[in-house]
């Protein structure tokens, strides 16, 4: 106990730029901070890629296509460009991408706190602390599966499970299921729990339903060339609720065409609306399934219209336009649900994730939770953060969209640590320094 | 920007809307409402029930006239129908909602309504009621809301007001999701 405080307490270094987390954000931070020969260090609680070994399930492949993956300086070379990779291929992917970048990566090292200090923060690891001058929070956006109250009522003898526990069938015990949200992460163990024989109900809230591939080419293919990715969060009408928006409901893979509620539907599954309540061990539901069905509907039929539209502005060579079936919803979708009586002996939480900045201790969150920042310069001088959600463009959270942000906010770092009389108290309080030449 | 806009005139203050909006995303205790009916029984099934005070914005606040509303049953309950059901108020709720927030959305979008009608049915069974039956639920067994909606916009783009204003809906939550009720008696 006592030599773990004494690594705790022991100098590790000074530095200018501390990066904390080793996955592909923290790397191409490290890249353009290599480039610009700026001193920093990456802190990595496990090895490169953490997450992707640890928190993900076996089947999980990427929900971009492989042509599609790149990081700063390098991209795919391998011969199936219109394949998903599986998580050990992204692995290798990352791994190779930090040999390649030759990043100062700092494995096994954990961040337990992060303090602001004169012309600076103190980052203490387990491995001993640091003094830097900046922050990159490259952390990850899914580091805690969120749960909601409800969880609480549920009965001791049925089993909760979130995607990050969650590996393959052979983990959830013989019975029903009641999977709760149907974006990319529900309905894919959905669809698996299926196929292992598993009854499954789905509770579906609000979702965004895009196809695979649309007019010949994958979906992610139009996303890029229309430009939609690209769009800059200054320039998205709301972007507070953008940001929450749950991720589409994707696979990757070409097996299936739609992974929607009318695929998981016509497999066997139960669809009910959202789980509002816990009453007596059985689960409640609210009536307004049929109406986030109708909005998720509109929403990718306004979507196609773009695409369609783009299409014929640049005329493009491409397949006939295509609309899909409505979602189909039975005339009276269960409003509760016995979980014994319906033999429900797992629940599936898959309702969205959330960064863990429980070692932050620095201001910077709001009432929600939620980091401040202005397009990824956090509200504090010389905090940034990297790979959240429509963090500076649609595509902030994917990983060939790392690069835009990373090469913007690291030139910002750099700007930022090059400017003479570097001192908190310029800046007035509550004032981010990033308001002044964020907009790159 | 050298483009003529045309604005739709459908009544709706969406300025102010989106105003109080950003108000209430700094101030968010300002937003914790609280709305009051005060009833009293009149004889028979003929309860009147009045409303004119509510808490909002954090103060009291009063509509510019008090509301007066009577319920009752029909003849054929035995009663002497001196108002609508309270069932049929939980109609006339949803109605005004949802025809609300479809006249928002509509000005927000720059839509211009020009006649917005609902029809609503909401079948029961009243077995449940009159304790005939204990599986029969005392409520509807679902509600049907049918708009005609005449606009100067697509049909998705109809659809989409529908829908967005269902999202945004305090009574069509109110119905579609459970609430506590609390009922005290002389405390």
């Amino acid at each position: 106990m006592i030599t773990r405080i004494i690594d705790r307490v022991r100098f590790a270094g000074t530095t200018d730029v501390v990066v904390i987390g080793a996955g592909h954000a923290g790397l191409a931070a490290s890249y353009f901070l290599n480039e610009q020969s700026i001193d920093h260090v990456v802190l990595e609680r496990g090895e490169v890629a953490n997450s992707w070994r640890n928190e993900r399930w076996d089947s999980l492949k990427l929900l971009t296509p492989n042509w599609q993956s790149r990081l700063p300086g390098f991209s795919y070379s391998g011969d199936d460009p219109d394949g998903f990779m599986s998580m050990p291929e992204v692995i290798n992917f990352i791994e190779d991408y930090a040999r390649f970048s030759g990043a100062p990566v700092r494995t096994q090292t954990t961040v337990m706190s992060v303090s602001k200090v004169s012309d600076g923060y103190r980052v203490v690891t387990d491995k001993g602390t640091w003094k830097t001058k900046a922050v990159v929070l490259a952390s990850g956006a899914c580091n805690t599966a969120s749960v909601p109250k409800v969880a609480q009522s549920v009965p001791s003898h049925v089993a909760q499970l979130t995607p990050p526990d969650y590996r393959n069938p052979e983990q959830v015990e013989e019975g029903g299921v009641l999977v709760v949200g149907a974006s990319a992460s529900g309905l894919q163990l959905a669809d698996e729990l299926q196929r292992a024989g598993h009854d499954v109900t789905i509770a579906a809230g609000e979702h965004v339903r895009i196809p695979r591939m649309y007019r010949g080419h994958d979906i992610q293919f139009w996303m890029d060339r229309t430009g939609i990715m690209n769009e800059r969060y200054d320039e998205i009408d709301d972007i507070v609720r953008a940001r929450g928006l749950p991720s589409p409901q994707l696979v990757g893979s070409h097996e299936v065409g739609l992974l929607d509620i009318n695929y998981l539907a016509s497999n066997g599954a139960k669809i009910t609306g959202r789980l509002m309540g816990m009453n007596n061990g059985a689960a409640q539901f609210s009536g307004s399934l049929r109406n986030v069905c109708a909005l998720a509907d509109l929403k990718m039929n306004r979507l196609l219209d773009a695409i369609d539209q783009w299409v014929l502005r640049n005329s493009v060579l491409c397949d006939a336009p295509q609309r899909f079936d409505a979602t189909e919803i039975d005339e009276s979708p269960a409003l509760t649900l016995d979980l014994d009586g319906q033999n429900i002996r797992t629940i599936v939480w898959a309702i969205g994730y959330r960064p863990d900045y429980s070692w932050l201790d620095v201001p910077v969150l709001d009432r929600k939770g939620r980091l401040t920042h202005d397009g990824g310069v956090v509200d504090a001088p010389g905090m940034y953060v990297l790979g959240l959600p429509m963090m500076r463009r649609r595509k902030s959270s994917f990983i060939h969209g790392i690069e835009d942000d990373a090469r913007e906010l690291m030139s910002h770092l750099a700007s930022y640590l090059h400017r003479p009389n570097r001192r908190d108290d310029q800046y007035e309080v509550g004032q981010n320094p990033a308001h002044v030449n964020v907009a790159a | 920007m050298s483009d003529v806009q045309v604005t739709a005139k459908n009544g709706v203050n969406v300025e102010a809307l989106l105003g109080a909006r950003e108000a209430l995303t700094e101030a968010p205790e300002a937003a914790k409402f609280v709305w009051r009916a005060e009833s009293e029984w009149q004889g028979g099934t003929h309860t009147q029930s009045n409303i004119e005070g509510f808490f909002g914005l954090g103060e009291e606040q009063n509509h510019v006239r008090e509301f007066s509303h009577d319920t009752d049953h029909p003849e054929i309950f035995a009663s002497e129908d001196k108002g609508s059901t309270p069932v049929e108020f939980v109609l006339v709720g949803l109605a005004g909602c949802l025809t609300a927030g479809i006249a928002s959305v509509a000005q927000n979008r720059n839509i211009q309504l020009n006649s917005v009608k609902a029809t609503i049915e909401a079948p029961m069974d009243i077995q449940g009621i009159l304790g005939i039956d204990g599986d029969v639920r005392n409520g509807f067994d679902s509600i049907k809301v049918k708009y005609v909606i005449d606009a100067d916009a697509t049909e998705e783009e109809i659809a989409a007001l529908v829908a967005q204003s269902q999202k945004r809906s305090a009574v069509f939550d109110i119905i579609t999701n459970p609430t506590n009720v609390n009922v005290e008696v002389n405390k």
